[in-house]
């Protein structure tokens, strides 16, 4: 009987977070398209994006216990990588397959710099959105765990790092729209951005991306490296006597949480149809991290459910408290912090651990 | 003899002046119980962080053809040389299992890597066997005892495959049974192995060591059998702090005293 009840536990601990995430694909991809208005599905989908990037910043920060304050840079390569396409993709709908983007004629003399050109391309597009945060998480990872910068340290450097991609897409008007951004669109790979069917398509592709790079993170969790990922988290030195490098390990959750984001920001793009530095800041960065510290960062659903809850909330209160929004938001997150300082998803085992005497074998 | 033995020739590690280390001279041969002893700040832990790359030093150190000084730490773990710490240092989180299935990372591939563990596997198995932790395997590894603790750490070198194993005090704080197993475990693990075992404990020495290393200020004070240990009066003066006549017994109270009192 003992037995039995060992095989379910183990049954249930294996098995069990995958149920999740087919409730939470259900939720998203039945029943929401089949009870929200186009509007507030839209808007919902916004929510996937920013979940899609906290999925990312929970296998970092929660099992790699590296708090990526900078999640905006990223977000932004794979938004502003998509917001270039579609921007193309407009202006040659209406100007012929040599047209410039509108506002390089309003603000500029008409020409486009030679590294717009690619992303004319949807395949380019695609591939860039994947690979650019790749190559940027490498570079920069590397620069920063090689160096055992960690802590505060990184928190900052990756604050920084958001704060100064804000400001050098502000100060090139010219090639990125500043501080309008990138909108306007009108066609997502030739699909009308104005026909409600294809809004709700692509509601849908991201609702799918959030899925799949749950799974992934499933995966990880499950794996070797993801044991790995959290020794290494608990206690880095030990793990360099494992004979493995912490500076490797911490990488590749890095590079793969980059990813996340940028993939999170492509899907922006077309759902919001706009990206601009707002979207990318310090701010928006921070946005991004509290939805994971609300849902629980080390949880599997957490900072996917976080990230969700966190955007319904900015939507529901600014449109309730236009002024004080944000005072409600900060409340939540004193008392979030206060009492579940794993966030709300571990409310539940938080409460039953005070509850059981703690276990000691002898 | 083959070659399989830890070099150590002049070896010196220089904290901004302060030499913690001072041209020490020690070879570790495969198949015995080596102990190091001294006084605190004799250099002996300094010694261990040295040769696993947590510290700079100079000189020589060498396994296998391979220049120990330059190289990094997760590399001469690699290269078969694992260490524990003074502190037992698990992963708490981790059941018993898990923390000997990651020990042994050091042997997979990237794509293994990215896969769940399924099964345990036959060295996993064989060190939970040789520790005796076989009972506790699906406990997390932070409610065990201080001992175990010691003794889920040294398999985690088994599962390692270290073949040069340095304990940093892996008895203080255990109790007498305790200290009897890991003795006992030692012994049988260290047939095939270089066991480098740094120790406060006199009893301890004197039922399990095969050559005893004594430092002192950074140097090597006396290397031997532990009788000639016992016997050598520089010896006699480091652990009593002053030239007096003692014999053996009067030595293992003073060392242990000197555990305590901490003098350098």
């Amino acid at each position: 009987m003992k037995n039995l009840l060992q095989t379910g536990q183990r049954w249930g601990r294996t098995w069990g977070p995958l149920l999740g995430i087919v409730v939470v694909a259900i939720a998203l991809l039945v029943v929401a398209p089949a009870v929200l208005s186009p509007f507030r599905l839209n808007n919902l989908g916004k929510y996937v994006c920013w979940a899609i990037a906290g999925v990312g910043i929970g296998l970092a920060w929660g099992r790699g216990g590296m708090l990526v304050m900078g999640q905006g840079v990223f977000f932004g390569l794979g938004g502003y990588a998509m917001a270039m396409h579609l921007k193309l993709e407009a202006a040659m709908a209406t100007g012929g397959p040599d047209a410039v983007p509108d506002f390089m004629v309003l603000y500029g003399d008409g020409t486009m710099p030679g590294w717009w050109e690619p992303f004319r391309s949807g395949t380019f597009t695609l591939f860039a959105v994947l690979v650019l945060p790749a190559i940027a998480a490498t570079i920069l990872g590397f620069a920063i765990f090689k160096r055992r910068v960690k802590g505060a340290y990184f928190a900052i450097l990756t604050q920084a790092l958001a704060v100064a991609f804000a400001t050098l897409l502000v100060a090139t008007i010219k090639q990125t729209g500043g501080f309008n951004g990138l909108n306007q669109f009108t066609q997502f790979f030739g699909y009308n951005l104005y026909d409600p069917v294809n809004k709700k398509m692509i509601y849908s592709i991201a609702a799918v991306l959030l899925v799949v790079c749950l799974v992934v993170v499933w995966q990880l969790y499950r794996s070797r490296f993801g044991e790995l990922l959290v020794a290494t988290r608990d206690a880095e030195e030990r793990v360099r006597f494992l004979g493995h490098d912490p500076a490797n390990i911490k990488l590749v959750a890095f590079v793969v949480a980059a990813v996340m984001a940028s993939i999170g920001g492509a899907m922006f793009a077309p759902i919001t149809g706009i990206v601009s530095p707002s979207d990318v800041d310090a701010t928006a960065s921070i946005f991004l991290i509290a939805g994971v510290a609300l849902g629980g960062r080390s949880l599997l659903l957490g900072p996917a459910l976080g990230a969700l809850a966190v955007g319904f909330g900015r939507t529901f209160l600014s449109e309730s408290f236009p002024d004080q929004w944000t005072y409600f938001l900060g409340l939540l997150f004193i008392v979030v912090i206060l009492f579940f300082p794993s966030g709300l998803g571990s409310a539940w085992s938080q409460l039953s651990a005070r509850l059981r005497p703690k276990e000691t074998v002898r | 003899m083959n070659d399989d033995y830890l070099e150590i020739r002049g070896l010196t590690v220089d904290f901004d002046g302060f030499k913690a280390i001072d041209g020490v001279d020690l070879t570790l041969l495969e198949g015995q119980l080596h102990f190091l002893i001294g006084p605190n700040g004799a250099g002996k832990t300094t010694l261990v962080d040295a040769v696993t790359g947590l510290v700079p030093a100079t000189g020589l150190a060498r396994y296998r053809h391979q220049d120990l000084l330059r190289t990094k730490s997760h590399r001469i773990v690699r290269a078969g040389i694992g260490r524990t710490f003074q502190t037992a240092t698990v992963f708490e989180g981790l059941s018993v299992l898990q923390n000997l299935d990651i020990a042994g990372g050091v042997h997979r591939t990237a794509w293994k890597m990215a896969l769940a563990r399924r099964g345990t596997p036959s060295y996993v198995e064989e060190a939970l066997e040789t520790v005796g932790l076989s009972g506790l395997r699906d406990k997390p590894a932070g409610v065990l005892a201080h001992g175990q603790k010691q003794w889920l750490e040294i398999g985690m070198l088994l599962v390692q495959d270290a073949r040069v194993m340095l304990l940093d005090e892996p008895v203080a704080g255990m109790s007498a049974e305790e200290r009897e197993e890991t003795g006992e475990l030692l012994g049988r693990i260290g047939r095939e192995r270089t066991i480098v075992v740094i120790e406060h404990d006199m009893d301890f020495v004197r039922s399990y060591a095969d050559v005893v290393t004594v430092m002192h200020a950074g140097k090597v004070l006396a290397e031997g059998s532990v009788a000639e240990i016992q016997a050598n009066a520089r010896v006699q003066e480091v652990y009593l702090g002053r030239q007096h006549k003692t014999s053996g017994a009067e030595m293992s109270s003073g060392a242990e005293s000197s555990q305590e009192a901490g003098h350098a």
